[in-house]
């Protein structure tokens, strides 16, 4: 327990107090009028509207559309499951500075529903929502349809058996077993959008602007901390909210359901209304997830003579031209995956210890703490990467300068993951099984290799490979953090993406292409693993 | 209570602190160079702390090292805004020695707030004297000049019979009516050039009835430079891709080049051209961060940074002109860059006084 808490009160509670501090405070008091003075300004109020109205309606918009696919993926068997269910994955660890560019062409002039609608969505606030869907489907297909898979259909017959209707067995029985993981979710994407940044931005134009926005406005452009100070408490305690309420759901999950082997839940579609359900969410997540992608693949093979892997050999040299890199871009990848190995070590070692921490105890500080391991994911990255300059600069602490920063910064990102896949796992597994073994003889070490092992090394594997997958994609904090010149990749596309020339634009694509690809490999991977494990997290 | 836990704990730290362990041991340049940095006054190591769009050639560093014996080691992050705020916010115990990047825009914002130890650098005689903004004091030291100008596609006007806008005056025109795009200028460095070059155009009276002139005439405002030049700039190679509609962007005045440069094969001419009346000069300078842990290196660092060898490989590093006047430029700048001749000016007392106060009448007028 010591170890994770450690670790968020040095590289998380610490940074961001001290840079919340050092804009309320002046000559050691505290100035909390500055919260009046703040909320009075009619374009903070404006603000703040329109971040919790779009959250609402885009956790809204992203349960109509992935409920359905959260069944089809839980109940339904047809070819490429597995693959798909990875690919919608992608989107929710890709950086938005990779897919906004993408995502223009499905929405903007020329786009698809230009094409077929004569529909033009880019700077309005429809654009936001739908990159909202994009970017969470995956949250609600995971979350829900996971567990959708382990219920037991048996007690949905069983009640028609007894006379109840379809939809009526389905309402009592189904529904009340699902409406926590229905919460949780909607939860989780209230949370993702509440605090959108670069979607908000690059979709949006400059007329909308978030809480997370106007943050990285008053902190990063104005250098106003005190105005910044107050909105990140404001957020802080709007994402507290959130969370504690995400708490309770997923306790209320955790309580006994009968859950089964999903392998055994899901079937060939069957009736007219199976397979259109099926072919309507096949037709959505194409519509909505696999273009943009698609047309992210699509322009990195279209180079100078014709469609070819032009852009994908400039990466492998050295532009003689002189330019934006010391090093052939392709390094970016092999330092994306250094930075992301090590944050996954960190995420899985401290979302490890944390999460059976919180299994061995119980109590109300320790369900506090399950909220609060949440809490880095509802905090502005530019405050966090600000309160590492001014918080760890003098040793031993001094990092600042190193390699490590960028790690520690992903993990952060990574633990709520690990915990959240971790927890429900550690929690199902059965006290009684360990005594079994030691009683037939079995030492404490070949009880837990025999016993524990083969039940939590799943779910750990699948924690790290989500924590490396989210760790490679993550832009926010690492952005923020001044670095020796070893670009990851989503900080040399846009690297690339800023400067003009067709060659820049068009390596630019091929890095994303294989950002893309390798996220989408380790969610492969993790599919696989998961294969028909019984029990897994939320994740 | 439960042993099996703690073990299963074990093994996943074991397995972080072995991957770490992998990790470390391919970054020990980066490790030892921190090392070296940390060791204080005597050290071999020069910082310099810039945005992300600092860039040198490796031999031009390494000719560095050789002269001086010092070695650099950049850091750098975000834009030119951003990446001044750092510092101020970790002043007297800066992240590094010398700090590249603090425009004319941002330079009373640095000097407020004390960040910089005064030298005077060697070589200095040689820099043109306009860009010497503090040649009383020298706490800060002009490094190069960038033209914000508005980029035009040469194909779309030339479709059209139409000719290139030339002037702020013509952008108004309604031949030009919903041809242009700009960028954010409270998020946007060309944004905000751009709306300075108005107001030292107009008049800090006038520029105001220029915007609405502006925005009858269709002008369509992004966030940033990336999504103007790459989504909706027609003469671009993503915007190209992109089907863009907009013919007018601002941008800088070698983006010309640089789109010939970043072009397979090259053209014999630039697809886009520079409308010369729409420029505003940024000046970018670099000082001596206040307690610098390598002094010494740090000033030859900056004696580096207005030298010869470094002036005259920056043009292709960052597209930027250089501000020594026996510096010459790279052949694809005199062929296909345009000399600015009169770029508008204003007084950079007068946009520290005025920046947020433009910034916040502009934000009102034009994106409501």
């Amino acid at each position: 327990m010591a170890g994770p808490v450690a670790f968020f009160a040095v590289f998380f509670a610490y940074p961001v107090a001290a840079i919340v501090a050092r804009g309320l405070k002046t000559g050691g008091n505290w100035q909390f009028g500055r919260f009046g003075e703040v909320l009075a300004r009619s374009d903070i109020q404006h603000v703040l509207w329109f971040t919790t109205w779009q959250a609402l309606a885009s956790t809204a918009l992203t349960l109509l559309l992935a409920l359905p696919g959260a069944y089809v993926f839980a109940r339904l068997d047809f070819p490429g499951k597995q693959l798909l269910r990875a690919a919608v994955t992608v989107p929710f660890v890709l950086p938005t500075v990779v897919v906004g560019s993408a995502f223009l062409a499905l929405l903007g002039r020329g786009g698809l529903l230009d094409e077929a609608l004569g529909l033009r969505l880019d700077t309005t606030v429809w654009a936001i929502l739908l990159a909202h869907v994009f970017f969470n489907y995956a949250v609600v297909v995971r979350t829900v349809g996971g567990l959708w898979a382990q219920l037991d259909p048996r007690q949905e017959e069983a009640a028609r058996v007894l006379g109840a209707g379809r939809f009526d067995a389905w309402r009592r029985v189904t529904l009340p077993a699902l409406t926590p993981a229905v919460a949780a979710a909607a939860l989780m994407v209230f949370l993702f959008t509440f605090t959108s940044f670069g979607v908000v931005q690059i979709l949006g134009g400059p007329a909308f602007a978030t809480l997370e926005v106007e943050i990285y406005r008053q902190t990063a452009q104005l250098l106003d901390l005190p105005t910044a100070a107050v909105l990140t408490m404001l957020q802080f305690l709007a994402v507290g909210a959130v969370l504690a309420v995400h708490a309770r759901t997923v306790r209320r999950r955790e309580s006994a359901l009968r859950l089964t082997d999903p392998a055994r839940t899901a079937r060939r579609p069957r009736g007219a209304g199976q397979w259109a359900l099926l072919g309507g969410v096949l037709a959505s997540v194409a519509a909505l997830l696999l273009t943009p992608l698609a047309v992210l693949v699509e322009r990195s093979l279209d180079g100078p003579g014709g469609y070819g892997l032009h852009y994908y050999r400039a990466l492998t040299t050295l532009d003689a031209r002189g330019g934006a890199f010391l090093v052939p871009p392709i390094e970016a990848v092999w330092n994306s995956l250094e930075y992301a190995l090590a944050a996954t070590a960190i995420a899985v070692a401290v979302g490890g210890l944390a999460a059976a921490a919180l299994t061995r105890r119980a109590g109300r500080l320790v369900r506090g703490l399950d909220a609060l391991l949440m809490l880095p994911l509802g905090v502005s990255a530019v405050t966090v990467g600000f309160g590492f300059l001014i918080a760890l600069d003098e040793p031993p602490l001094d990092l600042r300068a190193s390699w490590i920063l960028v790690p520690l910064a992903q993990a952060l990102v990574g633990v709520p993951f690990v915990v959240r896949i971790m927890l429900p796992v550690l929690r199902a597994v059965d006290e009684r099984l360990r005594e079994a073994a030691a009683v037939l003889g079995a030492s404490p070490l070949r009880a837990w290799r025999e016993v524990d092992f083969p039940l939590v090394r799943r779910a750990l594997l699948i924690a790290a490979g989500f924590a490396f997958a989210v760790s490679l994609g993550e832009f926010g904090a690492t952005v923020f953090i001044a670095r020796p010149d070893r670009p990851t990749l989503p900080v040399a596309v846009a690297r690339l993406l800023g400067r003009p020339g067709e060659l820049n634009y068009g390596q630019a694509m091929a890095l994303s292409t294989i950002l893309m690809a390798v996220c989408a490999a380790a969610l492969l991977l993790l599919e696989r693993v998961r294969g028909s494990s019984k029990t897994s997290g939320e994740f | 209570m439960s042993t099996k836990k703690i073990t299963a704990v074990v093994a996943a730290t074991a397995l972080g602190v072995g991957v770490l362990a992998a990790c470390g041991g391919e970054s020990e340049d980066a490790k030892s160079a921190e090392g070296a940095a940390a060791t204080g006054s005597g050290s071999k190591t020069v910082t310099l702390v810039s945005h992300e769009s600092f860039a040198a050639s490796e031999d031009v560093l390494k000719q560095f090292t050789k002269e001086t014996g010092y070695t650099v080691k950049v850091l750098k992050s975000g834009d030119a805004g951003e990446a001044l705020n750092k510092e101020i916010l970790t002043k007297g115990s800066p992240q590094g020695d010398v700090f590249f990047g603090v425009d004319n825009t941002l330079l009373s914002r640095a000097l407020d707030h004390g960040l910089f130890t005064p030298y005077e650098a060697k070589g200095l005689a040689q820099v043109r004297d306009e860009v010497r903004l503090d040649k009383e004091q020298h706490r800060v030291t002009p490094v190069d000049t960038g033209d914000i100008c508005v980029n035009y596609d040469k194909k779309y006007f030339a479709d059209k019979k139409l000719a290139p806008p030339r002037t702020f005056d013509d952008l108004a025109k309604p031949e030009y009516r919903n041809l242009l795009v700009v960028e954010n200028a409270a998020t946007s460095s060309p944004g905000l050039g751009f709306l300075l070059g108005t107001i030292g155009a107009y008049g800090a009276d006038g520029w105001q009835d220029y915007w609405k002139k502006l925005d009858a005439n269709g002008v369509k405002v992004v966030d940033g430079w990336e999504q103007a030049y790459n989504e909706e700039f027609s003469g671009s190679a993503g915007g190209k891709k992109a089907g863009a509609d907009r013919p007018l962007v601002v941008s800088y005045a070698s983006s010309p080049p640089v789109e010939v440069l970043y072009s397979e094969p090259q053209p014999d001419k630039a697809p886009t051209g520079v409308a010369t009346g729409t420029c505003f000069r940024q000046i970018e300078f670099a000082g001596l961060l206040k307690g610098a842990k390598n002094e010494a290196g740090g000033k030859a660092l900056l004696d580096f940074l207005v030298s010869k060898t470094f002036q005259e490989d920056m043009p292709l590093n960052m597209f930027v002109n250089p501000v020594r006047d026996d510096a010459k430029l790279p052949e694809l700048f005199t062929k296909h860059g345009e000399v600015v001749e009169k770029p508008a000016t204003v007084p950079a007392d007068d946009i520290a006084k005025n920046r947020e106060q433009w910034i916040q009448s502009w934000s009102s007028l034009v994106l409501k």
